[in-house]
């Protein structure tokens, strides 16, 4: 492919139960342009872990998944509160998240070190009060 | 081995066999989410006692073959629709989470 293909999502922040439609939705477009299974299996994971992550904390946010002949790119934007320390949010068992999202089975502190084990870039701008934006890039 | 013949060797009930062709090559135990999609491989038998929703999102992306949902844990309707849709397959033992993966890890 030439060109690059951009898909857009908004990500519901009030339901948590359709959580993960944007990832759905990405893997199956994955699957169509014949991306390789683990290749998706990568990009799946650290989207729906960042898309749980904007349904926890954020209130909702953006999502935008760029496909360009070398890699795959996604790039998660929200409003929401912002990390305080990213150091400490990036460590394994690390969570803010309450006790009725723990009970759900998420809250883990697993999140962002996921995104960070599945993708080959990744990069964390977030400024307290105004949001965060996450970049992953997947080689292909 | 495919999911339906697991299912059959183990003695474990289908819930929904919506993709029940699929092979499985391993096993996984977990109920934490992010734990689960941290750790299992594609391919995996997932046991777990996690019976809410997202259990069929983190199937599918995380793409293990199967959800064994262990102790006799039950879904609701709606989760079961969803899998049908999302093609997950699930599976109920009455065993608890350790005696499941025996039975498994006897057959694969």
């Amino acid at each position: 492919m030439s060109e690059s293909l951009i898909f857009h999502f908004d990500v519901d922040g009030e339901d948590f139960t359709s959580a993960g439609q944007a990832s759905v939705q990405v893997k199956k477009n994955l699957r169509r342009l014949g991306i390789s299974p683990e290749i998706i299996r990568q990009v799946s994971i650290a989207m729906y872990e960042g898309e749980i992550n904007m349904v926890i904390h954020a209130g909702g946010g953006e999502a935008d998944v760029v496909v360009s002949e070398d890699k795959i790119e996604i790039i998660l934007a929200d409003k929401g509160p912002g990390i305080a320390d990213i150091d400490l949010a990036m460590q394994e068992g690390f969570s803010t998240a309450t006790d009725s999202v723990r009970s759900l089975g998420f809250g883990a502190g697993m999140g962002l070190p996921n995104m960070k084990r599945y993708t080959d870039e990744m990069t964390i701008d977030s400024v307290v009060g105004e949001g965060t934006t996450i970049r992953m890039v997947v080689n292909l | 081995m495919t999911v339906n013949e697991l299912c059959e060797k183990c003695g474990f009930s289908a819930v929904v066999l919506a993709d029940g062709d699929r092979e499985v090559a391993g096993c996984y135990i977990g109920d934490l989410l992010s734990w689960v999609m941290g750790r299992a491989k594609g391919d995996d038998a997932w046991i777990t006692i996690m019976s809410n929703i997202n259990i069929i999102a983190v199937a599918s992306l995380a793409d293990v073959s199967c959800i064994i949902l262990s102790e006799g844990v039950t879904v609701d309707s709606d989760i079961i629709e969803t899998a049908k849709q999302k093609e997950v397959n699930i599976l109920s033992s009455s065993l608890p989470s350790y005696e499941t993966a025996v039975r498994v890890s006897e057959q694969i």
